[in-house]
């Protein structure tokens, strides 16, 4: 009994001082939160104090020195018109992207909370577009897109609605593209925010429903006065993590459309950088991705005190 | 109001265990009828069945004589209040009392009125503007009530809507209950698996065992004459002492079993000799354990005494007990059922 109790009041070698570390919550916070921390500032904080740092100077691929212009790098960006098509370009593909997710993750979501046979296969598919690497993907819907071999184009003319002369060139008209810049996102997108979505219907009690049931609720008024606001706060995260990766991405266009034909595709990630990489330019290139760093930061934190105003129980 | 009824009802969820089982009930207007029975044994899928929330396997549900299966909750005019008291967390409760009226489009100019009707019913007309997590238990308890109540439907359905009070405002909360029920006349259905609260509360009680009815009747009648072994066992705390006596089942309710200087004896009554092993205080009574000696073996049973009536018996001695004869109940060995008295 003593010799037991002397033991645990005395351990000693290395294997006991790790397992007081392993007990102390200021060291393990520590461990535990150090590679994520190593990873954001290596991989976020530094390219964005090095973007905030070039903005203001001259510096080009070639130089090795560089000098402070101020605001100048901005003023140029500004002046230019392919900036503004660019503004006006990542706001569309933001919103209409963002607002084509929501309507169909829900949609998807609820249709995934019905029982049916061969369920799990409608996941596994409806997974796959997030899984599959995105380069992949795209050069799928590259082919989809092309001038002469669209399944798209073949399918309708088979179909009879266009003649052998008159079918749509899906990336070399400026809608057309944007449209279909619009439909890979929206593709890319989708599976992550129905599953998201698939989470907040899933977290509304089951006698929540039914009690809306006896009640009386038709379809529309359970849909928008009991579901909505009950995945509301959920599906605002999404929204603002849709808008926030929507606005910053360029991968789908880079890979499309290049930001073509006529910069009709060109939004402010891709213009950056075309002009700070391609164009060498790489002053005015960090000017340009900056430029939506403010109103993405108020977004963020207007959705997120919306999602805490809403939140229930 | 309306009557309700069930014909040969059954439910699978699986196809070999029946959670209901061919169950044939009919409640008259204005009755309150109670559901009761061990965890489990299918009252709540009985319910759900009647308020259209569940799909029956078999059988059919008739509201005011109306075959109802086929209908939508919402056309069968009934209310529900559920365990969980389901208030919409995001609504007001004000909101949440005028919802069924809205879904039901009742004219807006009528609605304020009705909801206050309603609140004041049950005491919360001043928390119409707080949300439900601003609430305590009770009082959401009661917004459910209200909400249940305040479209005046033909049927209320309660699914143990007590049994997150505490043991206190359970018992004020049963009495309003009843007494609301006798006001406004309208057939209730109450499950519960608290025997204390379906003898209270319940005008009838039905006893349901593993999907299947028991027993249908008045409080006293299941406690006095039980259908069977299962009755037996489950109401009363404690239960019936049931002892083997060759070919049946012999059951008697431990405050029947008394020492003989406790009771006048005649030829109506039945001696026992008893040697105690235990005695239990539970403040208005007290509980003695021992072994029945004698005739056919020794069995385990248990006397209920009022703390008034003195123990003439030291642990571990003998003495004699008597059981009034009417007080003695037979039940069949194989069956369980209820049988004539075999002589003893
Ligand atoms: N949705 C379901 N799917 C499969 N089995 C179910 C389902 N709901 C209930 N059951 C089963 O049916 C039986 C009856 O369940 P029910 O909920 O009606 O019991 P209960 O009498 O209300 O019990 P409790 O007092 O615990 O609420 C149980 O064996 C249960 O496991
Ligand atoms: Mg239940």
């Amino acid at each position: 009994m003593t010799a037991l109790a002397s033991h645990a009041a005395a351990p000693t070698g290395a294997r006991s001082r790790l397992r007081r570390l392993a007990d102390s919550e200021r060291f393990l916070a520590w461990a535990l939160l150090a590679p994520a921390v190593v990873f954001i500032v290596a991989l976020v904080g530094f390219p964005f104090v090095l973007a905030l740092l070039y903005s203001v100077t001259n510096v080009t691929v070639g130089t090795q020195s560089a000098s402070f212009v101020g605001l100048a790098k901005f003023r140029q960006a500004m002046e230019s018109p392919a900036f503004w098509g660019a503004v006006r370009n990542t706001f569309l593909f933001t919103l209409v992207s963002q607002a084509l997710v929501i309507v169909l993750a829900g949609t998807l979501a609820r249709l995934l909370m019905m029982e049916f046979r061969g369920k799990w296969f409608v996941r596994l598919l409806i997974l796959l577009p997030w899984v599959a690497p995105i380069s992949l993907g795209s050069i799928g819907w590259l082919w989809i897109f092309d001038s002469i071999y669209s399944v798209i184009n073949w399918t309708l003319r088979h179909i009879g609605i266009f003649g052998p002369e008159t079918w749509p060139i899906w990336l070399g008209q400026p809608t057309l593209a944007m449209a279909s810049i619009i439909t890979v996102h929206v593709w890319r997108m989708l599976p992550l925010a129905a599953i998201i979505m698939l989470a907040g219907f899933s977290g509304i009690p089951k006698d929540i429903h039914d009690a809306a049931a006896i009640d009386g609720a038709g379809f529309w008024r359970r849909e928008l006065q009991i579901i909505l606001p009950l995945v509301l706060p959920i599906v605002l995260v999404a929204v603002l993590f849709g808008i926030v990766f929507t606005a910053t991405d360029m991968i789908v266009i880079f890979i499309i459309t290049r930001g073509g034909p006529f910069d009709s595709t060109q939004v402010l990630a891709s213009l950056a950088y075309y002009t700070g990489i391609d164009g060498g330019d790489l002053a005015e290139g960090a000017a340009i991705s900056l430029f939506l760093f403010p109103l993405l930061v108020a977004i963020a934190y207007l959705m997120l005190r919306l999602a805490r105003r809403t939140e229930v129980t | 109001m309306a009557t309700v009824e069930t014909r040969k009802i059954s439910k699978f969820y699986t196809h070999e265990q029946a959670a209901v089982d061919g169950i044939d009930l009919f409640i008259p207007e204005g009755e309150f009828i109670v559901f009761l029975g061990p965890s489990g044994c299918g009252k709540t899928t009985l319910l759900r069945m009647i308020a259209g929330l569940e799909h029956p396997t078999a059988g059919d549900v008739l509201i005011d004589d109306r075959v109802v299966t086929a209908l939508a909750p919402r056309d069968r005019n009934i209310a529900m209040v559920f365990q969980s008291y389901a208030l919409y967390p995001h609504m007001s409760v004000f909101d949440n009392i005028a919802f069924p009226l809205r879904a039901r489009q009742f004219a807006k100019a009528e609605i304020p009125g009705k909801v206050r009707w309603a609140a004041e019913m049950f005491g919360i007309a001043r928390f119409l503007e707080r949300k439900p997590r601003e609430l305590s238990g009770g009082e959401r308890q009661r917004v459910a009530l209200a909400r249940a109540l305040v479209r005046e439907p033909q049927v209320f359905l309660l699914d143990e809507p007590l049994s997150n009070l505490d043991a206190k405002l359970r018992t004020s909360a049963r009495d309003e209950l009843q007494q609301f029920q006798r006001r406004i006349g309208t057939t209730t259905i109450y499950v519960t698996h608290d025997q204390v609260e379906a003898m209270g509360l319940g005008d009838r009680v039905v006893v349901l065992s593993q999907g299947k009815v028991r027993q249908v009747g008045k409080p006293l009648e299941v406690y006095d004459e039980p259908a069977d072994t299962f009755v037996a066992g489950f109401l009363g705390s404690p239960p019936m002492n049931l002892i083997d006596r060759g070919s049946a089942i012999l059951g008697f309710r431990p405050e029947h079993f008394l020492p003989i200087e406790a009771r006048e004896t005649g030829n109506d009554a039945v001696r026992f000799t008893f040697r105690v092993t235990r005695v239990e205080y539970l403040g208005a009574d007290r509980l003695v354990y021992g072994m029945l000696e004698g005739g056919a073996g020794e069995a385990k049973v248990l006397s209920r005494l009022p703390s008034t009536v003195p123990l003439p018996v030291q642990l571990g001695e003998r003495h004699e007990f008597v059981i009034g004869r009417r007080d003695l109940k037979f039940f069949d060995r194989q069956t369980g059922l209820r049988t004539a008295p075999i002589p003893l």
